[in-house]
């Protein structure tokens, strides 16, 4: 049902010519896998698909297509990042035209294949369930236990901000109160973070896709691809990598829509969650910000009044 | 010459190998991720996984290598060079697509017109023994790129998983320098038997509708004529640029060269690159000659498909799948492939 109304509406767009592309998911060419696609003529619709294995943000596209009118398929988290960078008026020229689905939450499938161990051939989304096949074996999984950490505390499914909402709102209650990584974070001391995070980040082989996968993550010239001058080396030494992490995340502080996107991204199975996570309770609960839930505040770190405490401001 | 060794004797066998040689195997980093690395005990090495996120070539070519080391002394330059391998290597556990992806490299480093000293110095101290590959994963595409799941060539020895014993074959002169190890007992029919039956299963499940063969007869002719091609608008669309794919390819070789100096040392260092990252292939002058994904996509398939047989006389693919296995977006050079083939 979903799937049919992303058609209807991405066929009206591109029909009356509002938008030039619409992005969307299609059918992955790997089990648990939707990929991204572009659909440009309104008779290609049909690729568009919906279902739990929907994981990327798709809004990390829009900053090369800024050339277009674009119709982009989001979830809560995704349309979250549009209206940020917006905020940060990213699209002064085309505003994006959001699809909305109210998110029933993607599944974890690296979760699911440490579950079922044997090679997974096939996976069909069944609601609740999760069927998995391969060869001689037929499972099936209940989708509640195989969600994405991010999915599983997420409060904002609802794509409220979308130029359309193709489905009936879902109810806005997380599964699970705090983030599973942040919590066990939370709960070591300083000396342990740091050897954990030391332990995480030291499998990292710089392909940055977890940058690369994030919409945040915009700027032209990357500190880490900067020359002159040189802030950081190239190399996987464990300073350079440790540097590159701890920046990552906090230029994230007050602008992450904890989607997830840049953990589900990573080749290497890091663990980037519980830092980003915790850098979004920390704006929560010192500036009462949310990134994207509203369309005027602009967020706590990249902002100042007059009234500020610190004399060097003005 | 087959041989055999009983998985009871696996630790102990390891453990001689660890004496003695500087032993490179599978390795787990964390759940779900393994690599390559020089281990210290046997209990090390893991094998969850059909073939580790990073390639063999890591250990003949690491990420991150140090070409030498240099200092200012007073009025003395010290230079220090660190292409010598002190101690004898053995890799346990590689696969035939990975193995056969290093003579691949092989080509580049030590070919002809140029040599790597700090690739072929550790090509020549090493001596392989490969892992047939019993169960290839539906991603694997390795008939199809010439290999096979049980191919001996590159292997120096081969062993073949039979369930509670290993069938090991001394392939080569090095291989056979080990035939006297006192874990090896002499095979028998059933053991070999057994082992020709495992061949038959891989490659009939390789030859099955779970791993169509591509189609790549001729790609190299048709790609001559599609530098120009619309087809790389479309393909280069949901690629997000970042390395993966590149970084994890077992014949992907490209790397870029760095100081790192601080006062009067430094050293230089020579680090995995990609075409897929924007600043590989950006000019000093500011010029980028690929300015886009569409540029850099396509030098990534032009790399394999053409460029490389037109030099080689292969492509640069051994069918291992992993860059369809870790892309964050599902890119699958599978599908790239077939439009490829497909194209008017």
């Amino acid at each position: 049902m979903v799937q049919k109304r992303i058609r209807e509406e991405a066929k009206r767009l591109l029909e009356n010519k509002e938008v030039d592309v619409i992005v969307g998911f299609g059918e992955g060419s790997l089990p648990l896998r939707a990929t991204p696609i572009f659909v440009r003529k309104p008779e290609e619709v049909d690729r568009l698909i919906w279902n739990s294995f929907c994981e990327n943000n798709l809004a990390a596209y829009l900053h090369k297509l800024d050339r277009f009118k674009v119709g982009l398929v989001v979830k809560g988290c995704d349309a979250r990042s549009v209206t940020a960078l917006a905020l940060e008026k990213r699209f002064p020229n085309h505003p994006v035209y959001l699809i909305g689905v109210p998110c029933q939450r993607m599944v974890d499938r690296r979760k699911i294949k440490r579950a079922v161990k044997k090679e997974i051939l096939k996976a069909v989304d069944e609601g609740g369930q999760i069927i998995v096949s391969g060869d001689g074996f037929q499972t099936s999984l209940k989708k509640d236990d195989f969600l994405y950490p991010s999915c599983q505390v997420c409060t904002h499914r609802n794509p409220d901000q979308a130029n359309v909402i193709v489905a009936e709102p879902v109810e806005e209650k997380a599964l699970a109160e705090i983030h599973p990584d942040m919590e066990a974070f939370e709960r070591m001391t300083p000396q342990e973070r740091w050897r954990f995070f030391e332990k995480e980040v030291s499998r990292c082989m710089r392909c940055y896709a977890c940058r690369e996968a994030c919409p945040m993550c915009y700027c032209n010239e990357c500190f880490v691809d900067n020359s002159r001058p040189k802030w950081i080396e190239k190399s996987l030494d464990p300073r350079d990598l440790q540097f590159y992490h701890i920046v990552r995340a906090y230029h994230q502080t007050g602008r992450c829509t904890a989607c997830g996107a840049c953990e589900r991204a990573c080749p290497m199975e890091i663990k980037l969650n519980y830092m980003t996570q915790k850098l979004n309770q920390d704006v929560k609960d010192l500036y009462g910000f949310e990134t994207g839930v509203d369309r005027e505040t602009p967020p706590p770190l990249s902002t100042f009044e007059t009234e500020d405490k610190q004399e060097f401001i003005k | 010459m087959k041989s055999k060794l009983d998985k009871k004797d696996f630790k102990p066998f390891l453990q001689g190998l660890i004496d003695r040689f500087d032993l490179y195997a599978p390795v787990k980093a964390a759940e779900g991720v393994s690599v390559y690395q020089k281990i210290a005990r046997p209990e090390e090495v893991n094998f969850d996984l059909l073939n580790p996120q990073k390639p063999l070539k890591e250990v003949f070519f690491p990420q991150t290598e140090v070409m030498f080391c240099y200092q200012k002394a007073g009025k003395k330059n010290q230079v220090t060079s660190t292409e010598d391998v002190n101690r004898e290597r053995v890799i346990f556990g590689a696969r035939p697509c990975d193995i056969e992806a290093l003579s691949m490299i092989e080509e580049v480093y030590c070919g002809k017109e140029y040599t790597d000293v700090y690739f072929s110095n550790k090509r020549k101290a090493t001596t392989i023994i490969g892992m047939a590959c019993e169960t290839p994963l539906s991603t694997c595409f390795c008939t199809s790129t010439g290999g096979s799941p049980f191919v001996r060539k590159g292997s120096d020895i081969l062993f073949i998983d039979l369930g509670d014993t290993y069938l090991v074959e001394l392939l080569t002169e090095k291989g056979k320098g080990f035939q006297k190890n006192p874990y090896f007992k002499e095979a028998d029919a059933k053991d070999l038997a057994l082992a020709e039956d495992l061949e038959k299963k891989a490659l009939k499940k390789m030859e099955s509708s779970s791993n169509p063969r591509l189609p790549l007869e001729g790609i190299e002719k048709r790609l001559d004529v599609m530098v120009e091609s619309p087809i790389w608008d479309r393909f280069h669309e949901k690629c997000i640029g970042c390395n993966t794919c590149t970084f994890l390819c077992p014949t992907c070789h490209c790397f870029d060269i760095a100081d790192e100096a601080s006062g009067n040392k430094g050293q230089r260092v020579r680090n995995w690159d990609s075409c897929l990252s924007s600043l590989y292939s950006l000019e000093t002058s500011g010029h980028n000659p690929r300015p886009t994904g569409r540029e850099r996509t396509r030098q990534r398939i032009m790399h394999k498909l053409n460029y490389f047989p037109k030099l080689f006389g292969k492509i640069a693919c051994v069918g291992c799948g992993r860059c369809i296995l870790y892309c964050p977006v599902n890119f699958d050079i599978r599908q790239t492939i077939e439009e490829i083939q497909n194209a008017k």
